[in-house]
């Protein structure tokens, strides 16, 4: 018992590894405020081409949405970071996260916003058309609103998962939470600041958790 | 190396299909994705298998056991797997338990399949209407037989679609299994291209994840029309 405790909560290390800790969350924070917006964003936009009535539009949408989502995060990540460089191009490491993220999270959101829009029926369209909305009005006004609210417990859940995803980060040596806690353990061969850093997660991520579980629910 | 006399798609396909490298490296790739596909089951069959008892035991609605396996869901369902792969992986060797690469990726991904499979599970039985319950009682049932005969087979009807996708996004996480040192398909690809200096085993790496999980998400979609989840 004592022995698991000074492995695994040992405050002391805890404590002088906090510093470090605060730093990846800041990290962390950032690539949620860069990766998070741009994948709401472009999963409406692959969303809308994989519904588009022209098939030369709609099968490479589908196909890109499909191919992006069998491809494994991580594999997309190190095939940025360290696959672009042998033809000449050098992401830096938030670059890369950023990249492979946007291709990642357009795939993932874009299923979800396509569920949301398939479940409003034509009648809110047709209505809306003969107010004298044009389609991109109609889309934008009485559609999306509608589509988002229903599939709001798909979207948060999601967002969920693009947070925990950030720690593979870690992986391209990003100075994130998880890279700064693991840098710690190495220093002090004690996995108390990964821990610790588990403990930050939980504490940002298990509301949400929850919330998406009451939401699911209510909707069942 | 003429690299000079090499034009642009050329020197491309030198760098990313690379017949003498993707020769070269081809049975340790293949022994890679041999290896993925191993965990792969492994974490699909017993994460699935645990998620549905854990589900059944909240059935019975016995306080601390329900308050126990909320706990085990929620903290699994919120906490990056990375995460725990490297708790488990270098901090238990320093209390007496040293578990392999293989293990460590099996456990994880398995408890964490198991507890969104749990939250899925539950979902499914809680929406079958209580009057099946009341029926499946009233002709003489015990509550585990009404459970597993009457209730069991319409909720898992309802979980296919959602179990489908939350199954191939957490397999695909085995490829974490790099991160420590197992030589899984992503693990093996990486180790090829820095002997290499090549990026071809990697692009061989990525096409093969893509072949075997295509079709996963293909029937993912087939299964989404055919076992539609009741949406509001």
């Amino acid at each position: 018992m004592e022995a698991l405790q000074q492995q695994f909560f040992n405050l002391e290390i805890m404590r002088a590894a906090w510093p470090m800790l605060v730093d990846g969350l800041v990290m962390t924070l950032l690539i949620c405020a860069i990766v998070i917006p741009l994948g709401l964003l472009s999963g409406i936009a692959a969303a809308l081409l994989s519904l588009s009535h022209r098939r030369s539009v709609r099968w490479p949408a589908v196909a890109y949405v499909d191919f992006f989502r069998a491809l494994p995060p991580l594999v997309l990540l190190i095939f940025v970071f360290s696959g672009l460089p042998f033809a000449g191009i050098r992401p830096s490491p938030l670059e890369a996260v950023a990249i492979a993220f946007l291709l990642n999270n357009s795939a993932y959101y874009g299923e979800i916003y396509r569920a949301g829009i398939q479940s409003i029926g034509a009648g809110q369209r047709e209505a809306a058309r003969s107010t004298g909305l044009s389609s991109a009005q109609t889309m934008v006004y009485v559609v999306l609103p509608q589509a988002v609210r229903n599939v709001l417990p798909d979207l948060i859940s999601n967002t969920v998962e693009v947070v925990k995803l950030t720690s593979l980060a870690s992986v391209v040596s990003l100075a994130e939470l998880l890279y700064q806690a693991d840098m710690a353990r190495s220093v002090t061969f004690n996995a108390s600041p990964i821990v610790a850093a588990a403990l930050i997660y939980l504490v940002i991520l298990w509301p949400f958790v929850r919330l998406v579980s009451r939401m699911e629910r209510r909707l069942a | 190396m003429e690299t000079q006399t090499l034009t642009p798609l050329e020197r491309f396909l030198d760098t990313f299909f690379n017949g003498t490298v993707i020769a070269r490296y081809m049975p340790s790739i293949l022994e890679g994705a041999f290896i993925t596909l191993q965990v792969s089951l492994l974490v699909v069959v017993t994460g699935t298998l645990l998620g549905l008892v854990l589900a059944c035991l909240r059935a019975y609605r016995i306080a601390p056991v329900t308050f126990l396996i909320i706990v085990f869901a929620d903290v699994l369902r919120a906490l990056p797997p990375l995460v725990v792969i490297l708790i488990v992986f270098f901090g238990l060797p320093n209390v007496g338990v040293s578990l392999s690469a293989y293990m460590t990726i099996w456990i994880v991904l398995g408890l964490t399949l198991a507890a969104f499979a749990e939250e899925i599970f539950w979902a499914g039985i809680t929406s079958v209407d209580t009057g099946q319950w009341q029926a499946a009682r009233s002709t003489g049932l015990s509550f585990t037989q009404a459970l597993v005969w009457v209730i069991l087979p319409q909720a898992v009807r309802l979980t296919v679609a959602p179990l489908t996708n939350r199954a191939i996004a957490i397999t695909k996480m085995t490829a974490l299994g790099m991160v420590i040192g197992l030589s899984d398909l992503l693990g093996a690809a990486t180790t090829a291209q820095s002997f290499s200096g090549n990026a071809s085993p990697l692009m061989v790496a990525a096409i093969a994840y893509v072949i075997l999980f295509l079709p996963l998400v293909i029937v993912s979609r087939w299964v989404e029309t055919r076992f539609a989840w009741k949406r509001a």
